[in-house]
């Protein structure tokens, strides 16, 4: 493959005298709602994703509103509906796209020097999908809502809840079909379309790290699929395949949800990882230490995550045999997970560390996730689990690998490639504000929700005993300030649109693909195919870089790293 | 105004001018794209692996709990058509490859008969599920409606080619009715079954809070996965036809050449998937306990 | 390009296989082998899907690749199935008739 140069691009300007980018290049409603651009659809992701953020946040908010008052101030039917729909809009609508379908549709084909994903018409197929998912989901919601939780547990689903099960049934069905279809994209690109010189241990951990979640979102979310379309016929026709009063059992379809929503654990917090394992290095910037094997425990999570779905089955009479083996493949997922943060916490090490906000967030995500991973391993030993099984203890820790780990890293992402996805800088010093106030919030939220589950407080109970108000009072003022620093991420980022700061292609002196080319990148990313010559994170001074986007500013010089710990592993 | 209102640049397409035609415009070449639409294809037909696995572990879960009412269903189907129906299908996956081959070759009146051939082989297997399912209806055995077990009236069934023949365009069978109600297969098998209960239960027993459906209600799980499995096999089969009569109308208008014919090919991919996935149907809801 | 041309004979011939390993299954399918009927069913319907990969897809001229997510695809297939039945093969509560 030669270079192909495309001078006839360079330095063509729209008539308002920008240089051509992918914002500018087309406009009206038409040219985005029928882009075939994965930047443009990235960007439709990240306002739909957003759009269900809020909403499922706002749920968030009312659960806690409710659990003010040990009596609980609304209704348990209602509160049932709440929880769920906080559960399924999170879990369905903003996890498990948010990193892949925002971050990595926007950066994997640039990442990699390709002009496009593999697919461009499937993964605008993929938005719409989640747009009609989406509408599914909302319909069923503002039609009297889901009472089963998010995990639709049979019988109880299929046969006596009186919610809009069916519906959102098929939201969730399309919306894994979304994903899917993201994940095809991922895997053919990142397996065709790499660019001259592009060698596989060149790849940024980003996508490393969204291979290996493509890999998880193939193998699960079909298996999901049947699962759900199970679960709807028997709603309709209730011939009793889950149901034990008519031979089914329930256990059964418990094993089939787990076998895609534990991995799915997996497709919301790997592309979140990637994206940590881009801030430390370029705000460290230093090569990440064991570059090796932070890639190879991305595919070991991927495929020991897919061994231990059991776990979610230690008290549903699944047989105590393969809960020992359950728990012991539980406790080894936990030895590619610590790969990754003590190569992180070594990469810091005698790195030149700039503490911008994507680095702050970066760091927040390796403390939360450590506090989400560690008490991972308490709820893994079969014995601990008996006893805070349906707790809170359980909704603090994944609180802790979903919220401090999964949106830790999307918000973390959102920083550092802000200036790339739309040439506008966000305001540092509000960033900072809001990432602490998020961390003083979210711990405040969830730490409590330990103690409330070590002492008995059982999950989606609408009332409690008095004695655990304190507790309760102290989380739901966590998560007002919580909130509060979304707000406050949300507005500056909007400001940040007309009024910030131009971003120059390498804002960060950071290394990877994605800063040669300009802020923001042209329609096909580069005005030449890249040729890669350098390994991954391979720190240059920032002259010696080559901008293959338009001509400008090239940014911020990367400050060399001392000579003696420059070439560390 | 934007200088340019278009997605890809003027620029980009004279660029591309002199590649193929149906080269799009993210590709550097023809081998590349086809690389990415055979590796996509794959991964699709993995998706579709797992689909059909989560039915295939709920079969092997109720097969192994109740054995004797998955038999008892098993031995209800007509073991002709399955076979039958079983030799199409690999035939049709034949004709499929041939017609890949051919496209191969840039023979294009050979695809389109070959897709042609493929169809009919397609459509005569949903025409007998179409016969399977209403005898099924008629014996009472679909398993969301007025099920009964054991079956008290029976349709017909084929025991040789020939009635199988006149049953595909719909006339009656010469001689496949049962003689007499001691000959009927149903009798047989109800009576076969009839002394085994269900194998469910705590120390051999039924515990009093477990509502046992009893033998009838096992046989009623089986046609439930029955129905589900080649279900889900037969929407399938009729994407995939509707995708072939696409595929020959445009190889008839002459899209496809020796250079470019992937879609054929990738499409051959998913009709062979779909004759796999009832490679392992045809035993496992046809042939459980025959010999009795 | 660089696609494989298979001959055409060579399909012809798996067609008669398919169809002999078809007469096979539904033959033993009648011969009381006890539990070993699955096995056979199973090993007959394995082969036969063998079959039609390797040839009727390509697999056998496709790169290593394509042949590992192949492989992937049943091996996964066979996680589920394998874990799954391991529970209820060793559930306590849950005793059989012989
Ligand atoms: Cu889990």
């Amino acid at each position: 493959m030669s270079m192909t140069p495309l001078t006839a691009t360079a330095g063509r300007l729209t008539s308002e005298g920008e240089p051509l980018n992918y914002l500018n290049n087309g406009h009206g409603l038409k040219s985005w709602l029928l882009t075939k651009d994965h930047k443009r659809i990235a960007l439709l992701y990240l306002f739909s994703v957003s759009f269900f953020f809020i909403i499922g946040g706002i749920f968030a908010l009312l659960i806690r509103i409710n659990l003010l008052s040990p009596e609980g101030l609304f209704n348990p039917d209602t509160y049932n509906r709440i929880f769920t729909a906080h559960g399924i809009i999170m879990v369905f609508l903003f996890l498990v796209p948010a990193v892949p379908a925002v971050l990595g549709n926007f950066l994997l084909p640039i990442m990699i020097g390709a002009k496009d994903l593999a697919f461009p018409k499937i993964n605008l197929l993929s938005w719409y999908c989640y747009v009609v998912a989406g509408i599914f989901l909302t319909v069923a919601l503002i039609a009297g809502g889901i009472d089963t939780g998010w995990t639709f547990y049979t019988p109880y689903s299929t046969s006596y809840s009186n919610s809009n099960v069916l519906l959102a049934g098929v939201g969730i069905f399309i919306a894994g079909f979304s994903s899917i279809l993201t994940g095809i994209n991922f895997i053919v690109t990142v397996h065709t379309m790499r660019a001259p010189g592009m060698t596989w241990f060149r790849l940024p951990l980003f996508i490393w790290a969204h291979y290996a979640t493509a890999l998880v979102i193939m193998l699960g979310t079909p298996v999901l699929a049947i699962t759900l379309s199970l679960m709807a016929l028997e709603r309709v026709a209730h011939v009793g395949i889950f149901d034990p009063a008519m031979g089914g059992d329930p256990v059964l379809f418990q094993h089939m949800f787990w076998f895609y929503s534990h991995p799915a654990v997996y497709i919301m917090v790997l592309p979140a990882m990637g994206v940590v394992s881009e801030l430390i290095a370029n705000l460290a910037r230093k090569n990440i230490f064991g570059y090796k094997f932070v890639a190879m425990s991305s595919l070991a999570i991927a495929v020991f995550g897919f061994l231990v779905w059991g776990h979610h089955l230690f008290v549903s009479t699944q047989s105590i045999y393969l809960g020992i083996i359950f728990s012991f493949l539980s406790y080894a997922v936990a030895i590619p997970s610590a790969i990754k943060v003590f190569n992180w916490t070594a990469t810091l090490f005698k790195g030149s560390i700039s503490y911008d906000t994507p680095m702050i967030y970066g760091l927040g995500f390796i403390g939360l996730f450590l506090i989400g991973g560690m008490t991972g391993l308490f709820v893994a030993a079969l014995g601990i689990d008996v006893h805070v099984t349906d707790t809170y203890f359980v909704i603090a820790h994944f609180h802790y690998v979903m919220v401090g780990g999964s949106l830790m890293g999307f918000l973390g992402g959102m920083h550092l490639w802000w200036g790339k996805i739309t040439g506008r800088m966000y305001p540092e010093y509000w960033a900072r504000a809001a990432m602490v106030i998020q961390f003083v919030g979210f711990n405040l939220t969830f730490f409590p929700q330990f103690i409330l589950g070590y002492l008995g407080m059982p999950r989606r109970y609408a009332a409690y005993p008095p004695e655990f108000q304190v507790l309760h009072v102290l989380s739901t003022a966590g998560a007002t300030i919580l909130g509060l620093g979304m707000l406050i991420t949300i507005i500056y980022f909007i400001w940040s649109l007309k009024n910030g700061e131009r971003a120059p292609a390498n804002p960060w002196g950071a290394s990877g693909l994605e800063w040669r080319t300009s802020s923001p990148p042209p329609t096909e990313n580069f005005l030449e195919t890249p040729v890669v010559t350098w390994e991954a994170y391979e720190f240059a001074p920032i002259e010696t870089m080559d901008v293959l986007g338009y001509p400008g500013d090239p940014g911020k010089p990367s400050q060399p790293v001392p000579a003696e710990h420059g070439t560390e592993d | 105004m934007a200088l340019i209102e278009t997605e890809t640049a003027p620029e980009r397409i004279e660029l591309h001018a002199e590649h193929h035609p149906h080269l799009a415009h993210h590709f550097e070449s023809m081998e590349q794209q086809r690389e990415a639409g055979t590796l996509g294809m794959w991964w699709f037909l993995l998706t579709e692996i797992m689909f059909f696995g989560g039915m295939f572990l709920a079969y092997t879960v109720y097969r192994h709990i109740y054995f004797d009412a998955f038999a008892a269903g098993s031995n209800v189907l007509s073991i002709w058509w399955g076979t039958f129906n079983t030799a199409v299908l690999i035939a049709s996956s034949l004709t499929m490859a041939l017609a890949v081959f051919h496209a191969q070759m840039g023979n294009s009146r050979k695809v389109v008969r070959f897709l042609l051939f493929t169809i009919i082989l397609g459509t005569i297997f949903l025409r007998v599920k179409y016969i399977e399912y209403s005898d099924k209806f008629e014996e009472h055995v679909f398993p969301a409606g007025d099920f009964r077990w054991p079956i008290e009236h029976e349709a017909n069934r084929p025991n040789n080619v020939g009635d199988m023949l006149l049953m595909l365009i719909g006339a009656e069978p010469l001689n496949s009715s049962p003689q007499g109600p001691e000959h009927a297969f149903s009798v047989k098998v109800t009576t076969k079954y009839a002394e085994k209960g269900p194998y469910y239960g705590v120390g051999g027993q039924v515990p009093e809070e477990v509502q046992d459906p009893g033998f009838g209600g096992h046989v009623r799980m089986y046609f439930w996965l029955y129905f589900a499995m080649t279900g889900f096999h037969a929407l399938h089969m009729i994407i995939g036809i509707g995708l072939l009569l696409m595929l020959a109308w445009q190889a008839r208008k002459g899209k496809f050449s020796r250079e470019y014919h992937s879609y054929i090919e990738l499409t051959g991919l998913y009709w062979h998937f779909v004759d796999i996935v009832w490679i392992f149907l045809f035993p496992l809801l046809y042939l459980v306990d025959r010999h009795l | 390009m660089s696609e494989h041309i298979v001959p055409k004979k060579i399909y012809y011939r798996i067609f008669g296989a398919l169809l002999v390993g078809t007469a096979l299954t539904v033959i033993f399918a009648f011969i009381n082998l006890g539990n070993f009927n699955i096995v056979a069913a199973l090993l007959i319907a394995i082969a036969k899907a063998l079959l039609v990969i390797t040839f009727f897809m390509h697999v056998k001229y496709s790169s290593r690749l394509t042949k590992l997510w192949v492989a992937v695809g049943f091996i996964w297939l066979f996680i589920m199935l394998a874990i799954t039945m391991t529970d209820y093969l060793s559930r306590a509560w849950l005793v059989y008739r012989p």
